[in-house]
């Protein structure tokens, strides 16, 4: 059971290209990002106390448009996170078989209709 | 790899935050029509021990379930195994944790 | 007329790699991966070692990657994964290749024995034969994954055996399922042991290639998740 073979064989991989292969990519990045994304959050947040001028002039950043469509990304992470999430706390601990395809589509749709629901109240 | 009480621990904390996540929504794009300002957010969120209880099980549950997905990821992708890994486990969590913490102190009752 | 030829790439082990060779195989009716794989062997490289039995679907001994997807090569007709007039075949992954397209499949059935993949007996011949209730929910589960043939093309598909090696993967885990929804077994507890250990079913991400790519058209992703609903009742109750 060396690594070695893995790695080459890996490469040739085509065994990926299917919606439910997709979902899992897409439930991994998000939840990676969220994470990678929290302590600057946290940081930025706890300006409140520390230098609550600093936090003003980081809030008035995010009138910028760059930074809007940064956190329009930022907040379809966190949707896409939660229905995806939800969907397999459903398929692992419910005793149903939904067509899980669909409810993967599903997941990205709304969460990319809350993410742009966001975008427009933000604009 | 993954011990069945991390999972059960990373389904757990998942259900604890669906309630929290939705909420979270909806005050972000309720806050942000309008524009962010430090005087908004601690406006709502000052001396409020509603929002304390709220974001700091946020914060609680999200540490925990963050650093275990993060220890499953370095894991799989990175080949980290045995005490590293549980060590990257725990570092990750009280770090998570305290930077929460702070932010949330900082924004209710400080 | 010039006759039809299929351009067969055939990745030889153990280092597959470096050993990419071309065969120019005559192409003709309803011929199968195998059979290309077959005729070279047969016509031009007699040193070229692969695993096939019965060439019907049922021993599940000629798994081998087939244009990087994992496939049953006796029942998968060329027609269907021919490229223009190319394909390459491949030693069957998450396995270590012993020579050309031949794999060590000992890690596949070791972990099918470890995922407590075997019966349970609580009976002696003086008593009787226990009934079974075909339409019983559990019976219906069992079924849903009995008709597995070892194949270990959901094992190759697998991401999560790729990374964790310890995982036990779909085909022993499904394999487990279908025994603890099984009247006549009686190692309920040593199964759940089994299943949440280091290699667990907690450790499946439900990607799901095992399902999308089984020649049976099993479920083992579906199976998995039966069996984290098990375990975590049983963790509710028992506290691990």
């Amino acid at each position: 059971m060396g690594g070695d073979f893995r790695m080459k064989a890996s490469k040739s991989i085509k065994a990926r290209a299917h919606p439910l292969w997709l979902a899992y990519a897409l439930h991994r990045l998000s939840g990676l990002g969220l994470a990678l994304f929290l302590p600057l959050h946290f940081w930025v947040l706890a300006l409140a106390v520390t230098n609550p001028g600093q936090l003003d002039r980081f809030l008035q950043l995010t009138d910028a448009g760059i930074v809007k469509l940064a956190e329009f990304g930022l907040v379809f992470l966190l949707a896409v996170h939660f229905f995806g999430g939800l969907r397999l706390i459903a398929l692992e601990w419910l005793p149903w078989t939904a067509p899980q395809k669909s409810l993967a589509a599903g997941a990205a749709a709304v969460s990319f209709m809350v993410a742009t629901l966001f975008l427009l109240k933000a604009i | 790899m993954l011990s069945m009480r991390l999972y059960m621990l990373q389904r757990i904390t998942a259900v604890a935050m669906a309630p929290l996540v939705l909420g979270h929504l909806l005050v972000m794009i309720y806050a942000v029509q309008g524009g962010l300002s430090t005087a908004e957010i601690l406006g709502r969120t000052k001396g409020s021990f509603f929002w304390f209880l709220f974001y700091g099980t946020f914060v609680l549950a999200a540490s925990i379930h963050g650093a275990i997905g993060l220890r499953t990821i370095v894991s799989e992708w990175a080949g980290l195994k045995g005490v590293a890994l549980n060590c990257f486990g725990w570092l990750t969590y009280v770090g998570l944790f305290v930077l929460g913490a702070r932010a949330v102190w900082a924004v209710t009752f400080a | 007329m010039t006759e039809q030829t299929i351009k067969a790439i055939i990745e030889r082990g153990p280092n597959p790699m470096g050993a990419r060779t071309q065969f120019d195989v005559p192409a003709y009716d309803n011929q199968t991966v195998l059979d290309v794989v077959s005729w070279v062997q047969q016509n031009v490289d007699p040193t070229l070692s692969y695993r096939f039995a019965c060439r019907v679907g049922m021993c599940g001994s000629c798994a081998m990657m087939v244009n990087g997807v994992p496939r049953w090569t006796c029942r998968t007709h060329i027609s269907k994964v021919l490229v223009g007039n190319e394909v390459t075949i491949a030693p069957l992954r998450n396995l270590p290749v012993v020579k050309d397209l031949v794999v060590d499949m000992d890690a596949f059935f070791d972990k099918w024995i470890a995922a407590e993949g075997l019966h349970h007996g609580a009976l002696t011949r003086e008593d009787p034969i226990a009934k079974v209730d075909p339409t019983s929910s559990a019976r219906v589960a069992s079924d849903a994954g009995v008709e597995c043939i070892n194949c270990a093309v959901c094992y190759a598909a697998c991401d999560t055996v790729s990374t964790n090696q310890e995982y036990l993967g779909p085909a022993a885990l499904q394999r487990a399922w279908t025994l603890l929804n099984d009247t006549k077994d009686n190692g309920r507890e040593k199964i759940l042991d089994a299943v949440t250990g280091a290699g667990g079913c907690q450790n499946c991400h439900s990607m799901g290639s095992c399902t999308a790519y089984c020649p049976n058209e099993l479920d083992p992703m579906s199976a998995i998740a039966g069996l984290k609903r098990e375990s975590a009742k049983s963790f509710f109750r028992k506290g691990r």
